[in-house]
């Protein structure tokens, strides 16, 4: 007999494809099932947020920062915000530093929840989706209580935070992270030890130790292959010294390893959380000078500075020249740099896994695309 | 210790290119910076970063450039994941033919965050093995974060 001659086949998977959440494309090479090479297309949500920044007061840019990963805004309204404020080297009253612990760690649940839901969802499990989302929701109505929005907060401000509690607040989130202490719980149960859900994710997608390192990547996709970093204690920010917590690392390097992690963060912000609402004192919310937009000026310098979101390292470069409009804002986005490991990571697998691969690494497009 | 870091990294970079190779060496927010010209940046002096028991950066968080109109400057921010330590490493290009070496075969890291800079600053990374446009389209014309870049906006819709 002779042999059959076979070629392989180029497909596209998106820009619209329901496991992206978003906008992006995987030009897959295939060889029947297995994938040949895979190679990531995106830039479909390309802002230019980097050079819109040029042109607006400092204050003005903190939108903008809350639609790079829209899912974590607290986190990304206080690395701008942060960065900024070395520049300036000023002092941030204790009360909003508390009250930036809150809501970052709250919006590191409900981001969290969101992947956990949609995650199950792209690989075949319908249910938890609802209860991620019903969580979820609590989280949000916490957030628009202090913020007035839902998703995209700008509640984190040079100096300071823009609004204080409102009464009763401290004491509502109290009565949340008790609730959600009981219903994260209840996902162990749900999915955790799922004999189905554990044949598709054990043992699927590995990445070694030293991968991740040269590959650059952080967070849940780090600490699942025994990366022992979490900048909020490795390198303390903000009051997260002050705080007692765990940073939860699997070995395996797998999509299960990934998944435990997340589900295993979820519980330590809500120990923060607890932590932080004991201690908050009462006082200032924003220092006198950050209440003057126009006047906040840092000297020409430059720095950058990362913290933990909930992707990954979060970081900026900011580079002043002296005046009142920054001179250059460079955003290093933890999904953008993430997302490139699917060219290696893809190679020589096979297409069933490709959707439980590829949303193990919980890429948030607005902020691949910037 | 930051102080002695920086003067052990710039002591190894001197040993490497000759004396007086770098511009100048100091603390930015206590951490240590490097400022040098891209011709004495090459792939060797990126390994002894990497590998030397005393520096073992390992990690490659951040890769940046700035225009500052009359040259170029890519920054790239290290950090060492067993020793704790960073390093901000600032290398200067002509504006006019910015050339500079890429890092992506030592650090797959640097893959995608050269080719952002490539796209939106036109910045050429020589040893980049797919270095082409990400985030705009292919036929785009110009690099957006240059501050002589014109918005064309008719093309954009915007006007």
């Amino acid at each position: 007999m002779s042999e059959l001659k076979t070629e392989t086949m180029t497909l596209n998977m998106g820009p619209q494809h329901p496991s992206t959440h978003g906008v992006f494309r995987l030009k897959l090479e295939v060889d029947g099932e297995h994938i040949v090479n895979a190679e990531p297309v995106m830039g479909y949500l390309h802002r230019g947020t980097e050079k819109l920044a040029e042109n607006f007061l400092y204050t003005q840019f903190i939108p903008y920062t809350d639609r790079l990963d829209y899912m974590n805004a607290m986190t990304n309204n206080y690395i701008y915000c942060s960065a900024i404020e070395e520049l300036l080297e000023w002092e941030i009253p204790e009360r909003a530093e508390y009250l930036r612990v809150i809501t970052m760690e709250l919006n590191r649940i409900a981001s969290h929840l969101v992947w956990w839901g949609t995650y199950l969802l792209d690989i075949g499990a319908m249910s938890p989706f609802l209860y991620a989302f019903r969580d979820r929701e609590t989280i949000l109505d916490r957030l628009n209580e202090i913020s007035g929005a839902r998703m995209t907060f700008t509640y984190h401000r040079i100096g300071g935070v823009k609004w204080d509690a409102p009464d009763g607040w401290l004491a509502k989130v109290q009565e949340t992270v008790k609730e959600l202490h009981e219903n994260i719980q209840e996902f162990h149960t749900l999915v955790t030890g799922n004999e189905i859900f554990q044949a598709r994710t054990i043992g699927v997608g590995i990445l070694s130790k030293e991968k991740v390192i040269n590959w650059g990547l952080s967070g849940p996709i780090a600490r699942g292959s025994g990366v022992n970093i979490d900048l909020r204690k490795t390198a303390p920010y903000c009051i997260y010294d002050r705080f007692d917590f765990d940073i939860p690392t699997e070995k395996e390097g797998d999509v299960y390893a990934r998944y435990k992690v997340r589900v295993a963060e979820m519980f330590q912000s809500l120990r923060i959380i607890e932590q932080a609402c004991e201690q908050i004192p009462e006082g200032e919310i924003i220092t006198k000078k950050g209440k003057r937009i126009m006047m906040i000026k840092p000297p020409a310098g430059e720095v950058y500075r990362r913290v933990e979101a909930s992707k990954g390292e979060i970081g900026v470069y900011a580079v002043s020249n002296g005046t009142n409009k920054p001179y250059r804002i460079k955003l290093r986005r933890p999904s953008f740099v993430n997302v490139s490991i699917l060219q290696d990571l893809l190679k020589g697998e096979s297409i069933q896994n490709l959707v439980a691969i590829f949303g193990s690494l919980d890429v948030v497009l607005g902020e691949v695309d910037a | 210790m930051s102080q002695e870091l920086l003067d052990l990294i710039a002591e190894k970079i001197n040993t490497l290119q000759g004396a007086d190779t770098i511009e100048e060496a100091k603390l930015n927010f206590h951490k240590p910076m490097i400022i040098l010209a891209s011709q004495n940046w090459d792939l060797n002096t990126v390994n002894v970063l990497r590998t030397d028991e005393f520096l073992q950066f390992d990690f490659l968080s951040c890769v940046s450039a700035i225009d500052y109109e009359e040259h170029m400057e890519v920054i790239y921010n290290f950090y060492s994941t067993t020793l704790d330590h960073y390093l901000y490493v600032k290398v200067k290009t002509p504006r006019g033919n910015p050339v500079i070496i890429s890092l992506e075969p030592v650090y797959k890291a640097a893959d995608y965050m050269e080719r952002e800079i490539y796209d939106l600053m036109g910045i050429d990374f020589t040893g980049h093995w797919n270095l082409k446009r990400i985030l705009l389209p292919d036929e785009w014309e110009g690099h957006p974060l240059r501050k002589d870049y014109v918005t064309d906006k008719k093309a954009l819709g915007l006007d």
